[in-house]
């Protein structure tokens, strides 16, 4: 591992003083470091400072308010999120989609904030010693393309990537209509989590719209009292626990019991971010809750995919899987 | 060259006074600077679990944390689990089953089983494996560590 030095800011201000970037630059933030200290040690990244802004530097609260929107601030751990009791109420599709992330040590020690800046798994990225990687070098080329791809995505690629992103977090939470907080030196902003995540086009390097030093201070979901009893995260993969996803569907429906009135989906393991289905959504809004209705809707999730060689089985895996959580969450009045 | 800080860690009660460079790893900084040696390294990618140890109570990876970064927190290791000559339950139980084979795994293991048993994830078999998926053993005693934590979550003669 390259040699740094290390600054541990007081807060955010003192944090975003020090202007940090993504990976590749000198000066990089650090958090619970599950995901940094991998790249560290592969030297994907070599900075020469590191700025710690786990707790303590930053607000790690968990907070249901009064009007029923829920609010974490970015150093929350995922572990005391998954076990909230207000969380697993009020939006048990947070809690089933952390608990069924990673084990426990790295629950234990990872922040929401730096789930969400996860990078991607593919395997081309992490190995510094191999050539092709558009992310990790721009302009490589991409090694997945003609290479093993089983694992990648087959939405939202391009011919400069198609790694796909991680997060089982940011899956339910682009379900829920999540939106980030973010701090810069300028000031702060908000917008959607959905709308936080790039597509790699011909910059598959830049995965976000987080400016160079700026900072994730919360994540707030809007209230969703008639999603919470209605709503599954189904995640599928090579074995039953502790491994990334093939393919998960994050389900939340509003229904009188009969008929649904509301319908949010977002799909995670097939796509290059965080995969929304508006149109599957629309199809079933104001429809009957019942599986052949399922089955009709989720025939169109996967318009537009491009299968590679490995990958083609998750076009049909992945509206199964939409299939099977929407009958979880239909079933569950 | 990163210059090194000195850093007071407190494992198992006692203080160690350590001077290390911010890129040494926790792991590392326990079994070099601290000579405390029962915690294991693997894969050193947070994959195996073999570093396992409890901070503030909760189980990390300790390869995947950096020293200076559990400066001020409790540290747990397997070499504090024992009360002199008396073994920990579940060290006791781990004999008794043949949860073991090499052993090279069995200190993350057994740290990972103390915050399972004390956080109230041992109600099944199946939830013991759970919250057991951190840990890996290339022996394949599972079986038998599922049943040694099971063992200390309810014994059978009620000790």
């Amino acid at each position: 591992m390259h040699p740094f030095t290390l600054e541990r800011p007081r807060d955010a201000a003192a944090a975003l003083a020090l202007g940090a970037g993504p990976e590749g630059a000198a000066t990089v933030y650090i958090a619970g470091g599950t995901d940094l200290l991998p790249l560290l040690k592969a030297e994907v990244g070599r900075p020469e400072r590191l700025v710690a802004i786990g707790r303590g530097a930053l607000d790690a609260s968990i907070e249901v308010g009064a009007d029923g929107a829920l609010r974490l601030g970015a150093a929350a751990r995922m572990s005391d999120v998954a076990t909230h009791s207000g969380v697993s109420a009020a939006f048990p599709l947070v809690a089933q989609a952390l608990l069924a992330s990673a084990s426990p040590q790295i629950r234990n020690m990872a922040t929401l904030a730096g789930n969400l800046l996860q990078r991607t798994r593919c395997p081309y990225f992490r190995d510094a010693g191999s050539q092709a990687c558009n992310k990790r070098r721009p302009g490589s080329g991409c090694a997945a393309l003609e290479g093993s791809n089983r694992l990648h995505a087959v939405l939202g690629g391009s011919d400069h990537c198609i790694a796909t992103h991680a997060s089982d977090l940011a899956v339910a939470l682009v379900a829920l209509d999540a939106s980030l907080r973010l701090r810069s030196r300028d000031g702060e902003r908000r917008l959607p989590l959905e709308a936080f995540y790039r597509l790699p086009g011909d910059t598959p390097e830049i995965e976000t719209v987080l400016a160079p030093g700026e900072l994730i201070t919360a994540i707030e979901v809007p209230p969703a009292p008639a999603f919470a009893r209605r709503s599954q995260y189904l995640k599928l993969r090579d074995r039953a626990s502790f491994e990334f996803a093939l393919v998960s569907a994050a389900v939340a429906l509003d229904t009188d019991g009969a008929r649904i009135r509301e319908a949010r989906i977002a799909l995670g393991g097939i796509a290059t971010r965080p995969w929304r289905l508006r149109g599957v959504e629309a199809a079933l809004a104001g429809g009957p809750a019942d599986g052949a209705a399922y089955r009709v809707a989720a025939e169109e999730a996967a318009d537009g995919a491009v299968p590679r060689r490995h990958n083609a089985f998750k076009v049909e895996l992945l509206k199964r899987a939409l299939v099977r959580a929407l009958e979880t969450a239909g079933g569950r009045l | 060259m990163a210059s090194k800080l000195s850093i007071s860690l407190t494992v198992n009660g006692q203080t160690y006074g350590v001077l290390v460079e911010p890129r040494r790893t926790l792991a590392d900084v326990l079994r070099d600077d601290c000579h405390l040696t029962g915690t294991h390294i693997g894969c050193e990618h947070g994959i195996c679990g073999a570093c396992t140890v409890l901070v503030d109570d909760k189980p990390v990876r300790s390869c995947l944390m950096f020293g200076v970064q559990a400066e001020g927190k409790a540290i747990r290791t397997v070499e504090g689990l024992a009360d002199g000559e008396t073994l920990h339950p579940l060290q006791r139980a781990f004999i008794e089953h043949d949860a073991l084979q090499c052993g090279f795994c069995t200190p993350g293991q057994i740290m990972s089983a103390v915050a399972l048993l004390s956080e109230g994830r041992a109600g099944s078999a199946d939830e013991i494996r759970e919250f057991m998926n951190g840990n890996l053993c290339r022996c394949g005693a599972y079986g038998n560590i599922v049943a040694a934590i099971a063992a200390v979550a309810s014994p059978p003669d009620g000790r």
